[in-house]
C-alpha cells in the first residue's frame, strides 16, 4: 500500500476515507484535520486562553502536541488522583512532555487539596471509584479554569470515546446527555467553554499519529478502567467498523446533523437556571454543588472511621501547583 | 518472529513468519481496529509483510475509563 500524497510506501491506512499515508503525510494530515475540526465549530477564537486536561494517556498528549502546533500553545492541567503508582507515573509522563516542549503546567492533587485520594473517597462514600473521579475532575476541571481566567478547556476525547458514549445513552436513551452531547459546548457564565478538537479521529488514528509524532505517553491503564462499560461499547463499535469502515464516524455524525437538532427542539424548555452553590461559589443548579455534598458526606463518615481529625472540614479551594517552562533551566 | 504485545501489559511471543499483518492479528486475535503494527519505529499496515527474523510491537490503541 501506498501514501495518497507522495507514493511512498504507506504506515497507516484510514480506511474510512479511502486514503493511505506516509509517516510525514500522516502527521501533516492529523495536524490539519484537527484544524478544520477547530475551524468548523470556532472552537478557539482571537485571544482565547486555552486550558487542556492532561492524564497523561495518549489523546490528551497528541491534543497538546497539535494545539500547540496549531499555534495554539496551550496551558496543561494534570490531576493527581492518588491512584497509587498509576497516578505517580501519569504525574511523571506529563511533567516530562511539558518540561520537553516548555509548555506551562497547572497540576492539583485531589488528596493535598480536600484530604482524601479517589480511592479513600470510593472507600468511604462506598460509591464507585469512576463516579466521585469523574465529580471531582469536572468540578476542578471549571473552577481552575474560572479562576485562572481561561475562555476555553480541551480535552482529549475521540471518536472512539464520542461514539461509545453515544451507544451508551441511545441504549438507555438518556435523553438530558443526548442533548448535550457534543464536539462544542458553548460556555456560561462561570463556566468554561468545552472543546474536543480530536472527536473525528478514530482512537487508531491517535495512537498512530502519538507513535509517529514520538509521543511518550502512559500505556497502562488506570486500574479502575477494568471492567468499565465503555469498553465494551468500544469493543463493539469496532467489530463493526472492521466489516463497515466508517460506521463510528457516520453513526456519530449523522446522529449530531440529522437527530439531535429535532431532539433539541423536541425538548426545548430554555436553559437550566444556574446560580452560585452557597458553600464553594461554583456555578451549579441547587443551593450546594454536588461536589461539596459528596465531599461533605466523605467527611463525616472519614471523621467516625478516624482517617480525617475531628475537626477536620471540607474545604473546597483547591491547591494549585504551577510547573512555569521559564524556571526550568 | 519476535512479537512484543503491548495490550496494555507487556508480553512476549514467537511466531513462524512470514505472513502479513492481517494475518499476524488474525493469529492472535486482536481487531485491527484496536491495535497499532510497528516494526522499529515504522508502522505497517494491514497488507505489510513480515518476516522471520523482524521484531514486531502490537501496541493496543483502546482505552477506557469511567468517566
Ligand atoms: S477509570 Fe475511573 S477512577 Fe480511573 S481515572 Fe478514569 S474515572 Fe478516574
Ligand atoms: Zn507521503
Ligand atoms: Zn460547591
Amino acid at each position: 500500500m501506498n501514501c495518497s500524497v507522495c507514493g511512498a510506501p504507506a504506515q497507516v491506512e484510514v480506511r474510512r476515507r479511502n486514503r493511505a499515508f506516509c509517516a510525514e503525510h500522516y502527521r501533516a494530515w492529523f495536524v490539519g484535520e484537527t484544524r478544520r475540526n477547530l475551524g468548523r465549530h470556532r472552537m478557539i477564537r482571537p485571544g482565547d486562553r486555552v486550558l487542556v486536561a492532561v492524564s497523561g494517556g495518549k489523546d490528551s498528549l497528541v491534543l497538546w502536541d497539535t494545539l500547540a502546533k496549531l499555534g495554539h500553545p496551550a496551558t496543561g492541567f494534570h490531576i493527581q488522583l492518588g491512584i497509587g503508582g498509576y497516578s505517580e507515573r501519569a504525574l511523571v509522563t506529563t511533567e516530562a512532555f511539558a518540561r520537553e516542549r516548555g509548555l506551562e503546567l497547572i497540576v492539583v492533587d485531589v488528596r493535598e487539596s480536600f484530604g482524601l485520594t479517589v480511592p479513600q473517597l470510593a472507600e468511604v462514600t462506598g460509591r464507585k471509584a469512576c463516579s466521585g473521579c469523574g465529580l471531582s475532575k469536572r468540578y476542578l476541571m471549571n473552577r481552575v479554569a474560572e479562576e485562572e481566567g481561561f475562555d476555553v478547556v480541551a480535552t482529549g476525547h475521540n471518536l472512539d470515546d464520542e461514539a461509545a458514549t453515544l451507544l451508551g445513552n441511545v441504549s438507555h436513551w438518556q435523553l438530558d446527555a443526548l442533548v448535550r452531547q457534543g464536539p462544542m459546548l458553548e460556555g456560561r457564565e462561570g463556566l468554561a467553554r468545552r472543546v474536543k478538537p480530536l472527536y473525528t479521529f478514530t482512537e487508531r488514528e491517535v495512537a498512530a499519529y502519538a507513535f509517529l509524532a514520538g509521543i511518550e505517553y502512559q500505556h497502562e491503564e488506570c486500574p479502575h478502567a477494568e471492567g468499565a462499560k465503555s469498553l465494551l461499547y468500544k469493543d463493539v463499535l469496532n467489530r463493526l467498523e472492521t466489516r463497515m469502515p466508517g460506521t463510528k464516524q457516520v453513526f456519530l455524525e449523522q446522529y449530531l446533523k440529522k437527530v439531535q437538532p429535532v431532539l433539541q427542539e423536541g425538548l426545548a424548555e430554555g436553559e437550566v437556571e444556574l446560580r452560585r452553590c452557597e458553600r464553594c461559589g461554583q456555578v451549579t443548579t441547587g443551593a450546594v454543588c454536588a461536589h461539596c455534598k459528596l465531599w461533605d458526606r466523605a467527611y463525616a463518615r472519614a471523621k467516625k472511621r478516624r482517617l480525617l481529625p475531628e475537626d477536620g472540614r471540607f474545604d473546597p479551594r483547591p491547591r494549585v501547583h504551577r510547573l512555569e517552562p521559564a524556571n526550568e533551566a | 518472529m519476535k512479537v512484543i504485545l503491548r495490550t496494555p501489559h507487556k508480553e512476549e511471543r514467537e511466531l513462524a513468519g512470514p505472513m502479513t499483518v492481517r494475518e499476524l492479528l488474525e493469529r492472535l486475535d486482536l481487531d485491527p481496529e484496536g491495535v497499532i503494527v510497528a516494526r522499529g519505529r515504522e508502522l505497517l499496515t494491514l497488507d505489510a509483510r513480515v518476516e522471520d527474523g523482524d521484531t514486531v510491537e502490537v501496541i493496543r490503541a483502546i482505552s477506557g475509563g469511567g468517566a
